[in-house]
Formats: C-alpha cells, structure tokens, sequence
C-alpha cells in the first residue's frame, strides 16, 4: 500500500533547529539522509523538503481566486516535507516513521487509488 | 439465567468466532463484519421464538452465507471466493485474536475501538452499544461506520502485532478493555436490567484474551482484577439501589470462592513474571481487600506499599489520590490531608477528590470544610448511587 508522509514542524522544533551549530545541523541532516538510505526499498518517491511558511502563497478558487501571503492553514504545527512511501501495511509505515530523525510530528496518508 | 441472558452468552460465543472466520475468508474485514451483525440481528429476533439452535455456529454461518452471496455477486473474484465460503463441518479456526489487535488499533480513536470491540468481538448490535454508554444509535452506527472505512483505506492490518509490537498493542487491547469494565462498574446500580452489564462483557473479554495469550502476566492482572470486584456486586447495593462503600459492605454476601480462584491467578502469575504491571498491583490491591475479614483489619501498610508501586509504573492524580486514602489509615488523616491538597492539578474536577477530602476533614473535626468538601464533589457526579452517598452525608 501506498502512503504519503507528511512531515510536520513544531515552532518549538524550528527554534531549536534554527539555534543549531553549523555541525549540527550537518549532522542532523545526515541522520536525515541515513534514514532515507535505509528505507530506500520502500521509498517509491523521494519527495520534497519545503520552504518555510513565510514564503508560502494560497489562491483560493472558491473565493474569485483570492491570492494571499502565507499557508492556508494558520497554526504552530507546519507541513515541512513529504515524501511517499509503499509497504505492507499501517503497521509498516508506523514502523518506518518510529527511526525518523528530524521534526516531530508526522502524519501518514494513504494515497487514493485512481 | 434468563433467556435474555442464555441469548448473549450464545451470541458472544459464536459471534467473533465467525467475523474472525470470515475475514479471513474474504479478505475484507468491513464486509464480514456486516455478514456478522446481520447473521445477529437475524438470530435475535428469530431465535427467541423459535428456540436457540443446536448448532449455533452453523446456523449463523449459513445465514452470514446467504447475505454474503449478495455481496461477493458484485465483486470480481466471486467464484473464488464462494468457493471458500463451504458449510461449517467443524468449528473454524479460532481467529478472535487478530479480530481484537485489529479493532484496538491505535490508529483507530478511543471511542471506535471500543465500538469496534463490542460489535465485532462480543456481537453486541449497534443499538445493545448505543443503550449501554446511554448514545444515540445513529451516532454509534456512525462511529463504526467511520472506523471501519479506516481500517479498509488506511491499511490496518488483520494479524497479531509481531513480537516487538506487542506489548504497546497489547496494552492498548487491555486499555480497552479496563474502560468498558470501568463503565460498567461504575454506571451499575442494582437493577440494571434495561441495560447490557459491560462488566460481564469486560470480564469475558479478558478471559478470551488469558486463553488466547496464557502468557501475559498483564491479561491475568486484569482478569483477576475485574473477577475480584465482581465478587463483590452483591454487597455493592442496598435493596433500593443505594451503593454501599467497601467499608460499610457486608462480607459475608462476597463471593469467596471467586475471590480465592482469582487471587490464587494473580499468584501463579506473579510466581512466573517478576516486576508487576499496573494491572498485576491493582488486583493485589483489590485482593488485599478481598482478604481482609473487617474494614478495620485491613493490611494498610500493604496496600500502600503497593500504590507506591503503582505510581511508579503510572503516575496518574487518580492513583496518587488512591494512595492519600491508604496513606490516612497508616499515618493519619493530616498527613493524608496534606498529601492530598499538595496534588491538586488535575483532580479538581474530580468528585471523589473532594468526597475523600471531605472525609479527611470531618475526621479532623474541621465540620464546615467537610460540608463544603461534599457539596462540591455532590456537584461533579452524575452518577445517582454516589449522589445519593454524598447527600445522606451532607443531611447529617
């Protein structure tokens, strides 16, 4: 089964990875890169990192496509990176997700059979 | 036993047995489970007129096989599938177990898994559910409906946690189960017969799940914790309904022989496993009850020694406040008093917080804190045994 990880950001998190020595945050991203490398049977799309939310932009078609500054959804917690995954199961993702090094919250989305 | 009764003990038992079966079969744990739930509906209304069939598995697989012809017609591998779905010469396997991991997954909320357990496990139909946690049937309909499709399109697996996922899963399971007992525990008054008692549900669930992991010192914790406290339903209400505390009870009405089988589990099982669970030491605590002949001879210090122990596996207000209540037999009402207005975080609207504080109070002669003590915690239960407690108390 296919699913999407959606990699979410705390505040708290950005602050602390912000305060970060430039070693440090090297080394974060290694971890980051580890884990990719070792689950990369099951990775069937990389995905992305994203920019921050400041440089976000919403167009809402429903409302005369208003174009505004910043997320759709204001809130502490922000979508900073996905990437798509396919295993066996839930329980497999729920696995997978348990080794990952970076930003605290990750939300786990089937992807819709089309 | 009444019909009524006879009736859900036939149901509990064959029920899971067949949703179980028929997963496995279809492969599609929504649609077995609808097959079940109307084999049940189907069996409750005939079987009270035409008598309980010999053959109950059978008769429910046949009537499940009816309804599921319909359905497979509409998918494509319908032959295959037929061809699975042969009359039951024997009992099919026993796959209760992956049943229950699945319908208390954790990816499924609070509420659902418990939905899910009791339609899915025990049989009980939605409207069984609804009257039993006092819900509308269309939202109980609702919550099983969603928890279903989840377990469909989000991938929840039907299989027994692996071994590193178990003790999480398992706990989970229990966790379940502990509150349907809880529920039931506390919403019991002494005639109950509108409603389904969930203690029984719970007790029997928990002794599925000791039969089907004999290994898990946790489930023989629980098992023996809930049989403990039925020992004493008996004792628990007077004729009109009224709850009698522990302390007033009259033990001579507690069943002993269970109290005796269920202490002598919670032995064998510490004997096998070295550092209790919580469910373990909350049995011993029961048991230490159980076993003490009056109120005034119960081994205190034990049970102190024993929420100590509790509060390191689980630091919960509820057990700290437990613990303030033993603490005033061993040491005294002050020191329980202090204790327990150094806790106040997270208990403040809890009426057995300030029921116990009132208690302490009255016995620190300090009679105008106590009243507004039992006033406060009149105005936090709903609960009428206990309302009718705290009111006999504020009278005096």
């Amino acid at each position: 089964m296919k699913y999407v990880l959606m990699f979410i950001e705390t505040e708290e998190f950005a602050t602390e990875f912000a305060a970060l020595a430039p070693a440090e945050k090297e080394e974060a991203y290694r971890r980051v890169y580890q884990w990719f490398d070792d689950h990369a049977d099951k990775i069937t799309n990389r995905g992305s990192k994203l920019q921050g939310r400041e440089t976000a932009t919403t167009v809402r078609l429903d409302s005369g496509q208003l174009t505004t500054d910043g997320p759709f959804i204001e809130g502490k917690e922000v979508v900073s990176g996905f990437t798509e995954i396919d295993v066996e199961d839930l329980d497999e993702a729920l696995r997978m997700v348990k080794t990952w090094p970076a930003c605290p919250v990750i939300e786990i989305r089937p992807v819709a059979e089309m | 036993m009444s019909t009524e009764d006879e009736l859900a003990r036939v149901v509990r038992d064959h029920a899971g047995r067949l949703a179980g079966a028929l997963v496995s079969l279809l492969g599609d744990f929504s649609a077995a489970e609808d097959l079940v739930q109307d084999a049940v509906e189907i069996a409750l209304k005939r079987w009270p007129v035409e008598g309980i069939p010999e053959r109950p598995d059978a008769w429910l697989f046949t009537v499940a096989k009816r309804r599921g012809l319909d359905v497979l017609r509409r998918q494509q591998n319908y032959r295959a599938k037929l061809a699975l779905l042969q009359p039951l010469e024997q009992p099919p396997a026993d796959d209760r177990l992956r049943l229950i991991f699945t319908c208390c997954h954790p990816a499924l909320a609070r509420e659902a898994q418990v939905a899910l357990t009791l339609r899915v496990v025990c049989g009980l139909t939605t409207a069984q559910i609804a009257a039993a946690f006092l819900a509308s049937e269309s939202a109980v309909a609702q919550r099983i409906t969603r928890a279903k499709r989840k377990i469909t399109d989000a991938g929840i697996p039907y299989r027994i946690p692996r071994d590193d996922e178990l003790p999480d899963r398992l706990n989970e399971v229990l966790t379940v189960i502990y509150l349907l007992f809880n529920e039931g525990y506390l919403s019991s008054t002494a005639e109950r017969s509108h409603s389904r008692d969930l203690v029984d549900d719970a007790e029997w669930l928990t002794a599925l799940l000791h039969g089907l992991l004999p290994n898990e010192p946790e489930v023989a914790g629980l098992l023996a914790l809930i049989r403990l406290h039925r020992a004493r339903t008996a004792a628990r209400f007077t004729p009109a309904g009224d709850l009698i505390l522990l302390e007033d009870q009259d033990r001579t009405s507690w069943d002993h022989a269970a109290i005796a089988d269920a202490t002598a589990l919670l032995m064998r099982t510490a004997r096998r496993h070295r550092a209790p669970g919580p469910y373990q030491l909350q049995a011993a605590i029961a048991a230490c009850h159980s076993e003490a002949p009056t109120w005034a001879e119960t081994d205190w210090p034990q049970i102190l020694v024993l929420y100590d122990m509790l509060l390191t596996l689980q630091p919960t207000p509820v057990a700290g406040l437990h613990r303030a209540i033993a603490l005033s037999y061993v040491r005294g009402p002050a020191a329980a008093l202090a204790e327990l207005d150094g806790m106040t975080a997270g208990l403040q609207q809890y009426s057995l917080f300030h029921a116990t504080r009132a208690q302490l109070l009255r016995d620190l002669g300090r009679t105008a804190e106590a009243h507004d003590a039992d006033e406060r915690a009149a105005e936090l239960t709903a609960n009428p045994a206990q309302l009718g407690l705290l009111k006999e108390r504020l009278a005096r």
